[in-house]
């Protein structure tokens, strides 16, 4: 057979109406990397927030006894002041004489406050030149308002039993203690992160955003 | 046909994936001189920044590929929702663009204010005292250190000051907060009159920036913030007279002296430094009187019919803090008395 023969046939093959193919096609989702980590999607829900609660709990006891750790730093997270700001500005919230013509703080004050006092004092340490990031110190200002709040606790409970005499004495010990506690907590973890010859111009506005805060507290008398 | 467009892509790809190569070691470089921790916002926006480009990467592999015009016929439907998938990926990607720069904007903004910033604290210290000393040289412009900590720490101080001070005398603010009121005030009082005494020393010709005169006047509301936090622990009403006097009157001479030393001529002299001198002084005058506690026994004693404007509610203030005022305010009056009588 001549080899021009042998290929002829094939050069034109056609195929004459639809074939069905069958088969699988199968696209690699993800990179294998995120195959290797553990997908937190998928836990039920009582383990994330135990998780998270965890966590919390942990810079709670930090914030105790304010060691020079990093765990407060590292992981930041704003569930911890949110907890903290809402309570306080609830049972700060309704100190006011008369309902009608004057308010106390309201829990809006309070929380704005709180908040943009946060801020500037970030910024402020910020354009220091600290080395400490946003929300890092936006967590570690949050976290220290918590001896604050432990004090706003036992005002309330010295006020239940009526305005006697020695309340104010005492209440004013307690909420200059933790205001004082607060400041030197959170000094503890801000003061790091700034040159050494200026960590008093970031502990003045510390100071200060803790001392309006005690003070909120301490003339806060609930409504007769 | 197929091979020859297969090739295409292939170097297409590789032009791409070595552009996003260049641009990722120089974003990379720039980011390194910056010292801060793995989850701060700005590294969060340069993964935005480094995601969006890698999409739109991808967003252009996929657009070579749809364009070879074979794939779209054998696809059918999904060549139309190929479009208009790659239009929505387009849309986020833009927002997602606009929002990185906006925050990236904002950081930048930061570091504008960055050198204002740049202090020690012996040198605030040294500033807050001679804020209080006039200077007597006025033939060659004084140094005016241009600072912002300094006037904002005193801003917020006189703000906390304005707090105590309308806690404890019982004000009563009917539309609006305490807390509005003192920041309002405050700010309003050391931007606005900084804003306004700029404006002026542009029409008088002086030679003062505008930092400069927020300095100035920020540093000025030192004398305010002694005298404030004095007079509203002791509420002795000549007590205030003489140090609005004597507080009042060094800081805005020392304002005074500053500016006419950078302002050529009498008249314009009169006029920023008349207009400086009155705003500082009455300010200070209608913060004690505004946020004030009346003893009504010392006014009936020792002044006349000094009445402030706004209208008081009494409000119950705790037992014991009220005597204690009134045992300090019983021991000045009877200084005062005493004074009198002699």
């Amino acid at each position: 057979i001549p080899p021009s023969h042998l290929f002829a046939g094939l050069s034109d093959v056609s195929i004459s109406g639809d074939i069905a193919v069958e088969g699988e096609i199968n696209v690699p989702v993800g990179t294998p990397s995120q195959d290797k980590k553990y997908s937190t999607l998928d836990e039920p829900v009582k383990d994330t927030i135990l998780r998270d609660l965890k966590a919390v709990g942990k810079k709670f006891v930090h914030v105790m006894y304010p060691k020079k750790s990093s765990a407060l730093l590292r992981d930041w997270d704003l569930w911890g002041p949110l907890l903290l700001c809402v309570t306080l500005a609830l049972m700060l919230q309704g100190g006011s004489v008369d309902s009608k013509e004057d308010r106390g703080p309201q829990f809006a004050e309070v929380f704005v406050i709180i908040w943009f006092g946060s801020v500037i004092i970030t910024l402020n340490s910020k354009l220091l030149g600290g080395t400490i990031s946003f929300f890092q110190s936006l967590c570690v200002l949050g976290y220290c308002i918590m001896p604050l709040t432990v004090a706003m606790v036992v005002c309330r409970l010295v006020l239940l039993g009526g305005s006697w005499g020695f309340s104010f004495i005492v209440r004013l010990i307690v909420v200059t203690a933790s205001f004082s506690w607060s400041t030197f907590a959170s000094t503890a973890f801000l003061a790091d992160c700034q040159p050494p010859n200026r960590k008093a111009l970031v502990v003045y506005p510390v100071f200060l955003f803790y001392f309006v805060i005690g003070w909120m507290i301490l003339t806060f008398s609930p409504s007769a | 046909l197929a091979q020859t467009s297969g090739l295409i892509n292939n170097l297409r790809s590789e032009d791409t994936t070595l552009s996003y190569q260049g641009t990722g070691s120089a974003v990379i470089d720039m980011e390194n001189t910056d010292d801060t921790s793995g989850s701060s916002f700005e590294d969060m926006g340069e993964m935005h920044q480094r995601m969006k480009e890698e999409e739109e990467v991808a967003e252009e592999a996929e657009a070579t590929e749809e364009e070879t015009g074979e794939d779209g016929e054998f696809l059918g439907m999904k060549g139309i929702k190929g479009q208009l998938g790659r239009q929505v990926a387009d849309e986020v990607w833009q927002a997602g663009k606009r929002q990185a720069s906006k925050a990236f904007n904002l950081y930048a903004n930061i570091d504008i204010l960055r050198p204002y910033f740049d202090v020690e604290p012996m040198q605030v210290r040294n500033r807050l005292i001679e804020s209080m000393i006039p200077i007597r040289r006025i033939h060659f412009p004084q140094k005016i250190a241009g600072e912002l900590y300094g006037p904002m720490m005193l801003v917020f101080t006189l703000v906390a000051i304005l707090l105590h001070g309308m806690k404890t005398s019982g004000t009563v603010i009917r539309e609006g907060t305490l807390m509005g009121t003192a920041i309002g005030t405050c700010f309003g009082y050391w931007l606005g009159v900084s804003s306004f005494i700029y404006f002026l020393a542009y029409l008088c010709n002086a030679q003062i920036t505008m930092l400069q005169t927020l300095s100035l006047l920020g540093y000025g509301l030192f004398g305010h913030c002694v005298v404030l936090f004095v007079t509203y622990n002791v509420h002795f009403h000549s007590l205030f007279y003489i140090l609005w006097l004597v507080v009042g009157g060094l800081s805005t001479l020392r304002m005074v002296a500053a500016l006419i030393s950078r302002t050529v001529g009498p008249t314009p002299r009169l006029v920023l430094c008349g207009t400086l001198g009155a705003l500082h002084m009455l300010f200070l005058l209608y913060l004690h009187f505004a946020y004030h506690k009346i003893v009504e026994g010392i006014l009936d004693t020792l002044e006349g019919p000094n009445m402030p404007p706004i209208q008081r509610v009494a409000r119950d203030l705790p037992v014991v803090a009220t005597a204690a005022m009134n045992a300090v305010n019983a021991t000045v009056k009877t200084l005062g008395v005493i004074l009198q009588s002699q």
